[in-house]
């Protein structure tokens, strides 16, 4: 569905994407997690061809992003980084002017954003500029979606949403799949990636890993432990000063401890009595995608 | 079809939503009228001069209600003393005095001829030449009644063709419509494009199937349409409040004003192709379009006195012909045989700003 092949693009000496490739196949949610800077709103340019890569290819069904721009853009449903939406026009108005854009009607595909616009639909004459930025993000989503397009490239959509806002739509995505969309997305937060099917890690405009989020977790070549207790931060440091440690970060609640696979649990135990005096719980824990990402982070 | 329309309905919005856009839209071609009509001009009215009659009688009676009866000056005759002048100079109230002396009616009639002295204060040598020749011409219109000639240190002016009462806002009017109609026509068309781009929603407009002519057109229609009603406003305005001679046809003139605005809205977005930011837009369009429209048009100083390069500039100016165009057919009411010369150089320059815009306007981002 979506071929990028050995693309690079550099802003004078800034290489902004080095050299990747990354196939999406139809039907598929993909993700691009990596921190800001790292290239995905550059990458996504050149795939909605707004920019011309410096080396390599961006093909989208068959269509070449630079040759066949004009085919690929009536294809796409892009929602950029920023909420790109008339301020001053209402919900209604908004969706209205990009359904007719696209040559068709709300009416015509109001099947495809029933689910997310119902949200929307009691505040159809409010001003896009007066939504919550919840709110602001769905009505982005059903503009970008309501001329049915084949392939949704969807850039950072949930920064500067509110946490119950980001699950909400990232169930929406979900539920976008099973209509046989297919997707990519890009987001600065690790725990998004676990609902992709596939994700890539960027960093640098390099990809660091490719898989499934399951498969990354598996990749992860230590043991790992979560240890927690009343005081983290002294925790931290305690743990910070142990021989055996490969990595450690604070966790939530919790501090994930990275050791070699030799390492018991007794030996933690006994290590941490020595040093601190209040009551602390420790058990092994299978790695997640951000403990992968983390060790693959720091490995670059 | 329908994707046109709704683009232009949705500028349409824009418009209207923005009330501070209205204000500068439909408030300054009104505001600028009247300050330029009213405010800002060289034609007099009740003039304060002195009158000291030396004579006093029967032709110099005469004289000074020639002069009250004209209309344009306050004549005070409070003194019959030369040397009072000096201190009502000072005092500035009153910038001219006429002294008209003692043997004034014997000389007109025994010699057919006489002399009247004008003493101007020229510190505010404008005004002192203007209301002079102001007064030249109730001399003249004295001596051609009475049949007598009346010698003043001075030459009398020629009467002033096609503006016999030298009424300036006959100059400013078409001056103030063309500054407006390039004001709204350029900048705020600019403005509009570079917003798009600020706010990011051009990059969803390009990454859709819209034509980029699709988007151009939808940009220009309805700026056009204001400009066309703001033009109807200045015209409405000069011809109703300020008593605006319009000789020519209307017809006419209106294809010439739709010419003009075109042309500045194409210019306005080739700024827009250069500018990524609204306050960007702005400054190119103010600096690059209203200086130059306002300085080398024509419209306050007279292009034939300035320096030779300039003179060429003004050239490339569209201000300066659409300015020569409309005084032609609203003062001299000339067709458009007088104007097709200038009216052709206005057509060229829009379309060799359209072939550039076409060519500047960016499918992509970079």
């Amino acid at each position: 569905m979506i071929n990028i092949k050995n693309i690079k693009k550099s802003y004078g000496d800034i290489t902004a994407v080095d050299d990747i490739t990354i196939h999406v196949r139809k039907g598929q949610l993909f993700g691009l997690i990596g921190p800001d800077g790292a290239g995905k709103t550059s990458l996504f340019r050149m795939l909605t061809s707004l920019l011309i890569p410096d080396e390599g290819s961006a093909v989208i069904m068959g269509y070449d992003t630079v040759k066949d721009y004009r085919k690929v853009r009536n294809i796409l449903g892009y929602m950029p980084e920023r909420f790109s939406l008339y301020m001053d026009l209402s919900v209604e108005e908004n969706l209205n002017f990009f359904a007719t854009v696209f040559n068709t009607t709300i009416e015509e595909n109001y099947h495809l954003i029933k689910d997310i616009y119902k949200v929307l639909e009691p505040f159809k004459d409010r001003r896009a500029g007066d939504l919550s930025g919840g709110m602001k993000q769905k009505l982005a989503l059903c503009c970008a979606l309501i001329h049915k397009p084949e392939v949704l490239l969807l850039d950072e959509p949930t920064t500067g949403v509110d946490p119950v806002s980001r699950k909400e739509f990232w169930e929406m995505l979900k539920s976008l799949q099973t209509k046989g969309f297919t997707t990519f997305v890009s987001t600065p937060f690790l725990d998004d990636a676990e609902l992709c099917d596939e994700v890539a890690l960027i960093q640098d405009g390099k990809i660091l890993d490719m898989d499934s989020p399951q498969n990354i977790a598996k990749k992860y070549p230590h043991k790992l432990w979560s240890i927690s207790a009343s005081n983290n931060y002294k925790l931290l440091r305690a743990i910070g000063n142990y021989e055996k440690k490969k990595s450690a970060f604070a966790f939530g609640n919790s501090v994930h401890l990275a050791t070699a696979n030799e390492v018991e649990i007794e030996e933690i135990q006994n290590y941490l009595k020595s040093i601190i005096d209040y009551d602390f719980e420790i058990k092994p824990i299978e790695p997640n995608i951000e403990d992968a990402f983390m060790e693959l982070m720091k490995e670059e | 079809m329908k994707t046109f329309f709704a683009f232009v309905n949705k500028e349409f919005k824009h418009i209207f939503r923005d009330r501070r856009t209205l204000i500068i839209l439909f408030g300054m071609p009104i505001v600028l009228v009247v300050l330029f009509g009213f405010a800002i001009t060289t034609e007099i009215n009740n003039a304060k001069i002195q009158v000291v009659d030396l004579a006093n009688d029967v032709y110099s009676t005469k004289l000074i209600n020639k002069i009250k009866a004209s209309g344009y000056f306050s004549v005070k005759e409070d003194t019959k003393n030369i040397n009072d002048i000096e201190r009502i100079f000072q005092d500035g109230k009153v910038k001219l005095a006429v002294v008209i002396p003692q043997s004034f009616s014997k000389d007109l009639i025994n010699t057919n001829y006489a002399q009247i002295q004008i003493i101007t204060d020229a510190t505010d040598p404008n005004t002192s030449n203007i209301i002079t020749s102001y007064l030249s011409a109730v001399f003249k219109q004295f001596e051609m009644e009475e049949g007598y000639t009346l010698s003043t240190n001075l030459e009398i002016n020629t009467r002033m063709k096609y503006n016999p009462l030298n009424k300036s806002v006959y100059m400013f009017v078409p001056g103030v419509m063309t500054i407006i109609l390039m004001l709204v026509s350029a900048m705020m068309t600019s403005i509009t494009v570079a917003r798009e781009k600020e706010l990011g929603t051009m990059e969803i407009l390009l990454v859709s199937p819209l034509k980029p002519s699709i988007i151009i057109l939808g940009k220009i229609v309805p700026y056009l349409v204001l400009s066309l009603i703001n033009a109807m406003t200045i015209l409405l305005l000069g011809l109703f409040v300020f008593d605006m001679p319009m000789l020519g046809s209307y017809l006419l003139l209106f294809t010439e004003i739709f010419i003009f605005v075109l042309a500045s809205l194409i210019l306005g977005l080739l700024i827009s192709t250069v500018s990524n930011s609204q306050q960007t837009a702005m400054l190119l369009s103010l600096m690059g379009l209203m200086l130059p429209t306002i300085l080398l048009s024509g419209f306050i100083f007279p292009i034939s006195s300035m320096p030779k390069i300039l003179q060429y500039t003004s050239d490339i100016i569209p201000a300066k012909w659409f300015i020569i165009i409309i005084k032609s057919v609203m003062l001299k009411g000339v067709g458009i045989t007088y104007i097709w010369k200038e009216t052709l150089i206005l057509i060229g320059i829009a379309i060799f700003l359209l072939v550039l815009t076409i060519k500047k306007f960016k499918v992509r981002l970079e």
